[in-house]
């Protein structure tokens, strides 16, 4: 495919039509597509906001990211304007539809919105600024240097003269965009920083917020879908008499997928469902559990491995060692379940269709429905809803297949929903992993070589087997893994590939949770083998590493760490960088005789360089430990019969508020560029709860979730 | 199919649906009141929570048949304005992130407010256990029933 290179300064475009005012986009190369498609790696160029400023002076900020808790439809708006100088009252966000090239990426995902289009978004504020200066400048017959902009309005400093940028921006548009505007100092910053009021909180305590479910277009009818429980299986019959005899049933179909019921409400067709009596052809797969996956991964984990990271001479170092310390950690699979369940609004007519979804992914959910329809792009519209959480869920299309399917073949739009027990039966689930770590030890029990197997399904290998098969290297299924950061000299980080039918997926962090909890679950273990202090041991072994440093000691010295808890309470600590943010935990808990225990209170620590929007910060960390804790305590998927065995929350259970530890989140003071912050406070929570439950008990725990028969002695 | 007239928010809304339909449904689809949020369908969740006659009510595992001639109040009728202490508390600690289950904890936080107007950690406990959050804004929650309760 050829494509023209774009040279960078082509990176801001001015558009303007007749009279409506000043509009900024950002240039996006065509790579970024094939980013998205996986076709060539790099780093995305990520701009995903548009900037216009309206005669009637509103600052109207486009955001193409996904509005899924993260708040990011106030905190890009917030970069723009702060370079703008806008009074906070003019802006004004709209969600964008999906498009192919005209944002960037929309894709919502990897802890980047902020930290992969910080520095173009403050640049795209900074030329729009320039240029309303300018513009007044103009107007007066001034030299520019003598005006400046402040709150939302261009100022003649000499005179006192102004203009909003309303009156201006007409003008500004036929100036040319500055390629290199000059930025502001930090110190000067008005919005960055600062912990501006959510832009949709307001809707989202009066009922009025829209997601996905809430769509309700004229004609619509409303479907849903199952599908085969057991992975890979297929419809074998169903009675479709007995499903229409429902009241408000209109039609009973198989799609590709599953089977599919339409009707004129929620409650008709999934009665409908339910009368219908599926029958299905279950397959090969449904001769899998659990238990045979775990048998099979530790098979595989004592055959060949493909080298992801190698230093010094581990064979050596355990073969001049006085001792080898060697333990497997092991993690589930498990569901994002997302409050809001897999839905999608479709409406095809005559060769166009029309979506409206809840999604990570606006550009796939363009191409897939394309592709269904065998129709191009341009003839997919897809409107971005809010979204009930997302956690990696909604990076997939696939419900959005059976939307299309479903109204191309009544004609009609339709809301079609999964149940929950749909949604859990069909996630893309957390990799389940097996992780081997050895440590070679001197008599004095020093750690001399550091070796880590991964053992999971591989989902890039899931995702495109062609590219990715056993044997073959994943480098994301050793992230977190492979850049262990602690100074040992011999170092050997390795992975094996252990497909099977089981759907896997980028949940919250991917798999820098799994390699997270072995990580510093096996740390601790070799500080505790040295007869040393768990946090100074790390210190040690992190000369090099002040960022690793920086959020230890933060969060050690907002938890008193050293001084004793009294009986039957433990203190755990745990670091890990992940997403271009450190994060370090400290857990507190009491454990009782019974093996019953609490986790009273979470401290974190957070380096995410420059803290854009604090507030959601804080937000992001006491999220990710909820969903880290939840992950540790509870919420397993387990398969039986080639299936998976939960189906709804009494099965797959998420913690309450009466289980809610005291989460404190401190954000380590920095001027680095901005880091993540939706995933980076989850991998170090479930290594600090079971290093906390050592502490307590002398009991390691290593496997999740966490049992109380684990902590019965 | 029967008629049912139905009290949600003080206005009377007549509907003609199966008798065995959730009220959730009838809310949803039928009325177009979608605050109201489906999370589970089986009472597990309390994203689907309403107040019939002051109680808080799981409205996925209600048939309409037993809430007729009950008054119904749903997010959207809570306050006109949003001016409930609990809304003004939630937007003021910031408490939604996702934001798909606040409806829900906010008609039961608001049916705790009625009972108990200073509630204590474990009141709040006990009233909001069976409200899931999935983005985990419990502690805000808790803080935000606290704060509001101080302003009623």
């Amino acid at each position: 495919m050829a494509h023209p290179t774009v040279s960078r300064r082509d990176f801001l475009k001015v558009s303007s039509t007749a009279g409506a005012g000043l509009m900024i986009g950002v240039f996006l190369p065509v790579k970024e597509r094939l980013i998205d498609a996986g076709l060539v790696s790099g780093q995305p160029f990520e701009p995903n906001a548009f900037l216009a400023i309206n005669p009637d002076n509103t600052v109207a900020i486009t955001v193409a990211k996904s509005e899924m808790g993260q708040h990011i439809r106030t905190s890009l708006p917030m970069i723009i304007a702060d370079e703008l100088d806008a009074d906070w009252s003019q802006v004004k966000v709209t969600q964008a539809d999906a498009h192919p090239d005209k944002y960037g990426s929309q894709g919502t995902g990897g802890s980047g919105s902020i930290r992969r289009s910080f520095g173009k978004l403050r640049k795209a504020g900074a030329a729009a600024r320039e240029m309303l200066i300018e513009a007044g400048a103009n107007e007066w017959n001034v030299d520019k240097s003598e005006c400046a902009v402040s709150n939302g309005k261009v100022i003649h400093k000499p005179s006192g003269r102004q203009f909003t940028f309303g009156e201006l921006t007409n003008k500004a548009a036929s100036l040319p965009v500055p390629e290199d505007p000059p930025l502001k100092s930090p110190k000067d910053f008005k919005f960055i920083g600062k912990s501006m009021p959510g832009m949709d909180t307001r809707s989202r305590v009066n009922g009025a917020a829209k997601y996905g479910i809430d769509v309700q277009i004229p004609d619509m009818v409303y479907a849903t879908v199952v599908r085969c429980p057991t992975f890979g299986g297929k419809v074998k019959s169903f009675n479709s008499r007995a499903a229409k005899k429902i009241t408000g049933v209109k039609d009973i179909f198989e799609i590709e997928e599953g089977v599919a019921v339409v009707g004129t409400n929620t409650w008709a067709v999934v009665k409908g469902q339910r009368a219908a009596d599926i029958k299905w052809n279950h397959g090969k797969f449904a001769k899998w559990n659990s238990s045979r996956i775990r048998t099979m991964m530790k098979k595989k984990g004592l055959g060949n491995a493909v080298v992801a990271r190698e230093e010094g001479d581990v064979a050596k170092a355990q073969q001049d060692a006085d001792n080898v310390l060697e333990m497997a950690y092991e993690v589930p699979f498990t569901s994002h379940a997302t409050m809001e369940p897999m839905n999608c609004v479709a409406h095809v007519m005559n060769g166009k269709c029309e979506i409206w979804v809840p999604t990570q992914v606006p550009q796939r959910v363009q191409t897939t429905a394309a592709e269904a329809l065998g129709v191009s792009e341009e003839k997919v519209t897809v409107h971005v809803t809010m979204l009930g959480g997302g956690f990696g869920r909604r990076l997939w299309a696939d419900f959005v297949t059976d939307a299309v399917a479903i109204s191309k073949k009544i004609g009609k739009p339709v809301l079609m929903l999964w149940t929950r027990e749909e949604d859990m039966a069909h996630d893309f689930y957390r990799p389940t992993s097996i992780h081997k770590l050895s440590s070679a030890m001197t008599k004095k029990n020093k750690a001399t070589s550091w070796s880590h197997r991964v053992i999971a399904p591989s989902i890039s290998g899931q995702l495109s087997p062609e590219r990715f098969s056993e044997g073959q290297l994943d480098r994301s299924a050793v992230n977190g893994a492979s850049n262990v950061p602690y100074e040992i000299p011999n170092i050997l980080v390795d992975y094996v590939m252990t497909n099977t039918e089981v759907p896997v997926g980028w949940w919250r962090s991917v798999y820098n949770s799994q390699n997270a909890f072995a990580n510093e679950g096996f740390i601790d273990e070799l500080a505790h083998a040295a007869g040393t202090d768990p946090y100074k041991f790390r210190l040690k072994l992190l000369k090099n590493s002040p960022r690793h440093v920086g959020v230890l000691n933060l969060a050690a010295e907002k938890t008193d760490w050293g001084k004793n808890l009294g009986k039957g309470r433990g203190r755990g600590i745990a670091v890990h960088e992940s997403f271009g943010s450190w994060v370090a935990h400290v857990a507190e808990v009491t454990v009782n005789s019974n093996g019953n225990f609490t986790v009273d209170r979470i401290v974190g620590a957070i380096d995410c360089g420059l803290a854009v929007h604090p507030d959601g910060i804080r937000m992001q960390m006491e999220s990710g430990i909820v969903y880290g804790l939840t992950s540790t305590l509870k919420g397993e998927i387990t398969i039986k019969d080639g299936a998976v065995a939960q189906s709804n929350f009494h099965e797959f259970e998420l913690l309450r508020i009466d289980e809610m530890p005291k989460v404190e989140t401190y954000i380590v003071n920095s001027h680095e560029a901005p880091g993540g912050a939706g995933e980076p406070g989850l991998p170090p929570v479930a290594p600090a709860v079971t290093n906390a439950i050592f502490d307590a008990t002398g009991i390691r725990i290593r496997k999740l979730p966490i049992r109380p028969e684990d902590l019965r002695v | 199919m029967a008629k049912y007239t139905l009290t949600v928010n003080g206005k009377k809304h007549r509907v003609n649906v199966e008798d065995d339909m959730p009220l959730l449904w009838v809310l949803r689809d039928e009325l177009g009141l979608t605050g109201t949020k489906f999370g589970c369908g089986r009472g597990f969740c309390g994203t689907c929570i309403v107040h019939l006659d002051g109680e808080p009510t799981r409205s996925c595992m209600i048939a309409v048949g037993n809430a007729n001639g009950s008054k119904i109040t749903t997010i959207e009728g809570l306050s006109p304005d949003v001016s409930h202490p609990l809304q003004k508390a939630w937007i003021d600690e910031e408490v939604p992130q996702c934001g798909y289950c606040q409806s829900g904890q906010i008609m039961t936080a608001a049916a705790l407010l009625e009972q108990k107007t200073n509630p204590s950690d474990k009141d709040i406990d006990v009233a909001m256990k069976m409200n899931l959050c999935r983005c985990g804004t419990y502690q805000r929650i808790r803080k935000a029933i606290h704060r509001a309760a101080k302003e009623i």
